[in-house]
């Protein structure tokens, strides 16, 4: 059992992000708010501050991981936590700089001076790269090597492929560029231009205001050509952060010392504290629980959370150990909006008014582990605007003479026979789906769950129109967060009508709806942040009105605290993860 | 096994006695399964295991109408009993209680005992019937295989072979995971269950065939079928009426050993997440999902684990004690 298959499909956005456990933001428990005979700081303590600042270096900070990442390379990994442990050895034009709240979730410059300039109405992205920082080799890091990152990650998808590719999708692309390793030409792709050593000229199709947001991806760390050998480069990845690699043994473990080339004069974020940093990979997750409880490990790299047994075991002692915030992502109930009876906003309306949330949260795993949500943006996602839940129930638990009334007035009175899927590997997701059916079954809707694996949910099954249409397979569980933090990062992917192809959607409502497009495509061009924000609430709150989508809980992960760590904070960056930046030991 | 009983009665029969003689030896069988129901009867164990398995024999097929009757219902969430931080049920041994006598799961709070009572019919349901594929496609092609020989052997020797190579494990997965939705007009629970009876039928057939095989190969040169060979009877005949009273008894024998395998096997699947889906209960997937609380709510692993340990050893007792009974060489 535990297939866990941890495929890093590459259009299954969900897929990867949803498997490296995520978010942050202000989760509170009723476990534990006094001081703690153990660690001296309450539960949660790491969720609005950070806990233990601290300047100490030394020491050996040890990480275990229950699997292997898909790839150390930053430029060709989609785990959340492999964009947050990879800064210590790879500098993006911008990134995030550890902090608690939402403050972490505004892009900060790194290789970059300051902020993109945009120019040509948001069409033109111009970064301008500090003078002086170099390689763990000595050699100085130019504008070049930036873009040759950005071709590799992007352009090549035969060669790295693990990893999102928005810039190819934004950038301009007239000559059909086939990435560095087919085109050797030393131009490269036309549409990023390196007027001198220092400056980098991004020119895209189409307006896009977010872009910080885009080069805040690992992919724009700089990758020196002569040094790159695809996608064995995870193996001597050339550092340019504060730490560089000592050895990284595929499967087993990776090892980490300082980098003595790394200025910090030329760095605002880093701190380089411990010594040597330490990952090892392939650990059962109960034994790292044990091990960071004994302080022989210091975090789980994957950030999946502890264990069933551990939680229960803590909260039951409760342990002040724990910080459980909310991951920027939502669990919840995609309704095909084109597949009778589903079609019918009443009929969608009527699953709105019949699910018990309450029982879908308790079969989730109960209040460490979601939320009750009520709308699509998780409350720590930028630009989430709290409103009047229009299907809102009495303890939400569902209201079976509303859900009945609709169903009638969508002309099937005495409910309906549908298809409702999840993913094997998730035995939450699975008991999740289970709640939902006996909750559908009180009104007449009768859904057979049906279960396939997380690698294909996307390409082959729920992702796939054809498959619904043909199996008459109306309901599907998903789970979302965004690949950057901002209601655009987490909209666009599941309610862009526009986006919708034969196979591989992740807008598994299918979606599409002229409003909610429209306001996605002009609020990307507007430059006003503060009216962007108003129009991704905007689409939060149709989607409800449309009843695309029954949300059910903001996830949340529980995660076991060392008392040995320093500068612990859980980043929104990073989907509620211990940012990983400027750990240090005590 | 059983040869001299069966060499008397066979050259006892004279040519004019010969519908006699299929009456005689029916009546000699007869005789033999008195002889070995008494050796039985004083096989205290294998009475034991016999015991064991009418009653889950029964409470099987009584499962849905005793539901009905106490009005139980194995999908009924009772979350309410269940504590939403730590996901176990509250109360200790897994919230026994007297409307929950072995406990609620966790998280969805289903009531365990009613979950185990609709296993079980799944549990022999599928036991049985893939068992039943097993022994008619066993029987038939090892009869045939022993008793015409030649190129008939081969080929089908051949194929149990490679039936007995094939990852079967693997196929299953493959052909549960392929077959969702439906197949063949079957939908949803028929659906899997159809399947499981398949695919595990399917590929044990080769145990039984095997040993039809060599006993058919024994028992096709015995006078008896000589006899009835010289006095013009033909294949069809000595196949039905010779050779399958005589292999009655190892038929019977080895599907009683099959069905606790195929209990497992069955168990296994589930476990696996391709067998039985949810929400239906069955004791493998009941088990596969007790895995994450084995630390904190033991009784919700040990309640499945217990019945199929109780109904493959009632199984396998009760088997050995059919072969010991039935062996006439066994000196009780």
């Amino acid at each position: 059992m535990k297939l866990r298959s941890k495929s890093a499909a590459m259009l299954a956005v969900a897929v990867s992000v949803a498997l490296t456990v995520s978010a942050c933001g202000g989760g509170s428990n009723d476990d534990g708010e006094g001081e703690g005979e153990g660690g001296g700081a309450a539960a949660n303590a790491a969720i609005d501050k950070v806990l233990n600042a601290s300047d100490k270096k030394g020491g050996t900070l040890v990480y275990e991981s229950a699997d292997v990442p898909d790839s150390m390379d930053p430029g060709n990994t989609y785990y959340g936590y492999m964009w947050n442990f990879s800064r210590l050895y790879a500098r993006s034009l911008m990134t995030y700089a550890p902090g608690p709240g939402a403050q972490a979730a505004e892009p900060v410059p790194d290789l970059a001076e300051g902020p993109g300039e945009a120019t040509d109405g948001g069409k033109t992205w111009t970064y301008k790269i500090k003078k002086g920082v170099k390689y763990e080799d000595g050699t100085e890091i130019t504008a070049g090597d930036v873009k040759y990152a950005v071709e590799r990650s992007n352009y090549a998808r035969d060669v790295l492929s693990l990893g999102p590719n928005y810039f190819a999708q934004y950038l301009q692309n007239p000559d059909d560029y086939k990435g560095p390793y087919k085109d050797k030409s030393e131009e490269g792709i036309a549409s990023i231009e390196t007027p001198d050593d220092h400056t980098i000229v991004f020119k895209l199709d189409q307006a896009f205001q977010e872009f910080d947001y885009l080069v805040a991806m690992t992919q724009t760390a700089p990758v020196p050509r002569d040094k790159d050998n695809g996608s064995d480069y995870q193996k001597n990845i050339v550092s340019s952060g504060s730490y560089k690699f000592e050895s990284f043994d595929l499967d087993k473990s990776a090892t980490l010392v300082r980098n003595d080339q790394w200025d910090p004069k030329t760095d605002k974020i880093r701190k380089q504290l411990p010594d040597k940093i330490e990952v090892r990979f392939k650990v059962n997750p109960e034994t790292i629980d044990k091990n960071i409880e004994a302080g022989k490990t210091h975090v789980m790299f994957d950030a999946l959370g502890v264990t069933a047994q551990t939680q229960s075991q803590m909260l039951r002692d409760k342990s002040n150990m724990l910080d459980n915030p909310t991951g920027g992502r939502l669990t919840y109930l995609a309704m095909n909006t084109q597949l009778a009876p589903f079609d019918d906003v009443n009929c969608r309306k009527a699953v709105e008014y019949a699910v018990d949330k309450d029982s879908s949260m308790r079969a989730l795993g109960g209040e460490p582990k979601g939320d009750i949500a009520t709308t699509a943006l998780p409350p720590d996602v930028p630009s989430h605007e709290a409103y009047d839940d229009p299907y809102a129930t009495e303890g939400s638990k569902g209201d079976v003479d509303k859900a009945k009334a609709a169903l009638k007035e969508c002309g099937q009175p005495d409910g309906f026979d549908t298809v409702l899927t999840a993913r094997t590997e998730r035995q939450d997701e699975i008991d999740n789906a289970t709640a939902i059916q006996a909750a559908l079954k009180k009104v007449g809707i009768n859904a057979e769950i049906q279960k396939f694996p997380g690698g294909k949910y996307f390409t082959d099954f729920a992702g796939s129109r054809k498959w619904t249409q043909d199996n008459k397979a109306g309901l599907y569980m998903m789970q979302w967060g965004s690949d950057w933090p901002s209601g655009y990062g987490f909209l666009q992917q599941i309610a862009n009508g526009g986006a919708l192809g034969e196979s591989g959607n992740t807008n598994i409502s299918y979606l599409d709806d002229p409003e909610i497009n429209k306001l996605l495509d002009d609020s990307i061009a507007d430059p006003d942040k503060a009216a962007r924000a108003k129009a991704y609430a905007e689409v939060d709150k149709k989607m409800l009105e449309t009843a695309a989508i029954v949300p059910l809980s903001y996830f949340k992960v529980l995660h076991q605290r060392s008392d040995k760590v320093t500068n612990l904070v859980v980043s929104q960056a990073f989907s509620g993860q211990y940012d990983y930046l400027n750990l240090g030991l005590k | 096994m059983t040869a001299p009983i069966e060499t008397t009665g066979a050259t006892e029969a004279t040519p004019e006695a010969l519908v006699e003689g299929v009456d005689k030896s029916r009546i000699e069988g007869r005789s033999l399964g008195r002889i070995a129901w008494m050796r039985l009867k004083r096989d205290r164990v294998a009475m034991a295991g016999g015991v064991v398995v009418v009653l889950l024999v029964l409470i099987a097929a009584l499962s849905r109408p005793i539901q009905s009757i106490f009005g139980l219902d194995p999908n009924k969430l009772n979350q309410d009993l269940v504590d939403p931080s730590l996901s176990t049920p509250y109360g200790s041994f897994g919230g026994m209680s007297w409307d929950h006598p072995l406990g609620v799961e966790p998280r969805l709070g289903r009531d365990i005992a009613t979950r185990i009572l609709e296993g079980s019919w799944v549990s022999l349901l599928v036991a049985f019937g893939a068992t039943m594929v097993a022994v008619v496609i066993g029987t038939v092609l090892g009869v045939i295989a022993g008793y015409y020989g030649k190129w008939a052997d081969t080929i089908i020797s051949r194929t149990m072979d490679t039936f007995l190579a094939f990852p079967v494990l693997l196929f299953a997965i493959s052909i549960s995971a392929a077959l969702q939705g439906g197949a063949f007009g079957l939908k949803g629970l028929q659906l899997h269950i159809g399947v499981l009876i398949f695919v595990i039928g399917f590929f044990s057939w080769p145990y039984i065939g095997r040993i039809v095989r060599g006993q058919t190969l024994s028992l096709r040169e015995r006078e008896f079928v000589e006899a009835a060979r010289s006095l013009g009877a033909r294949g069809p005949f000595i196949l039905f009426r010779e050779l399958l009273p005589n292999l009655v008894g190892p038929i019977l024998v080895y599907s009683t050993l099959l069905i606790p395998t195929n209990i497992l096997f069955e168990a296994a699947l589930s476990f696996l997440g391709v067998g039985i889906q949810p929400p239906q209960a069955s004791w493998g997937g009941m088990l596969s999902s007790a895995i994450d609380y084995y630390q904190v709510d033991p009784m919700f692993m040990v309640v499945p684990g217990v019945a199929i340990f109780l109904s493959v050893l009632a199984f396998n007792l009760l088997g050995d004690g059919l072969r010991d009974a039935l062996d006439p060489k066994g000196r009780r």
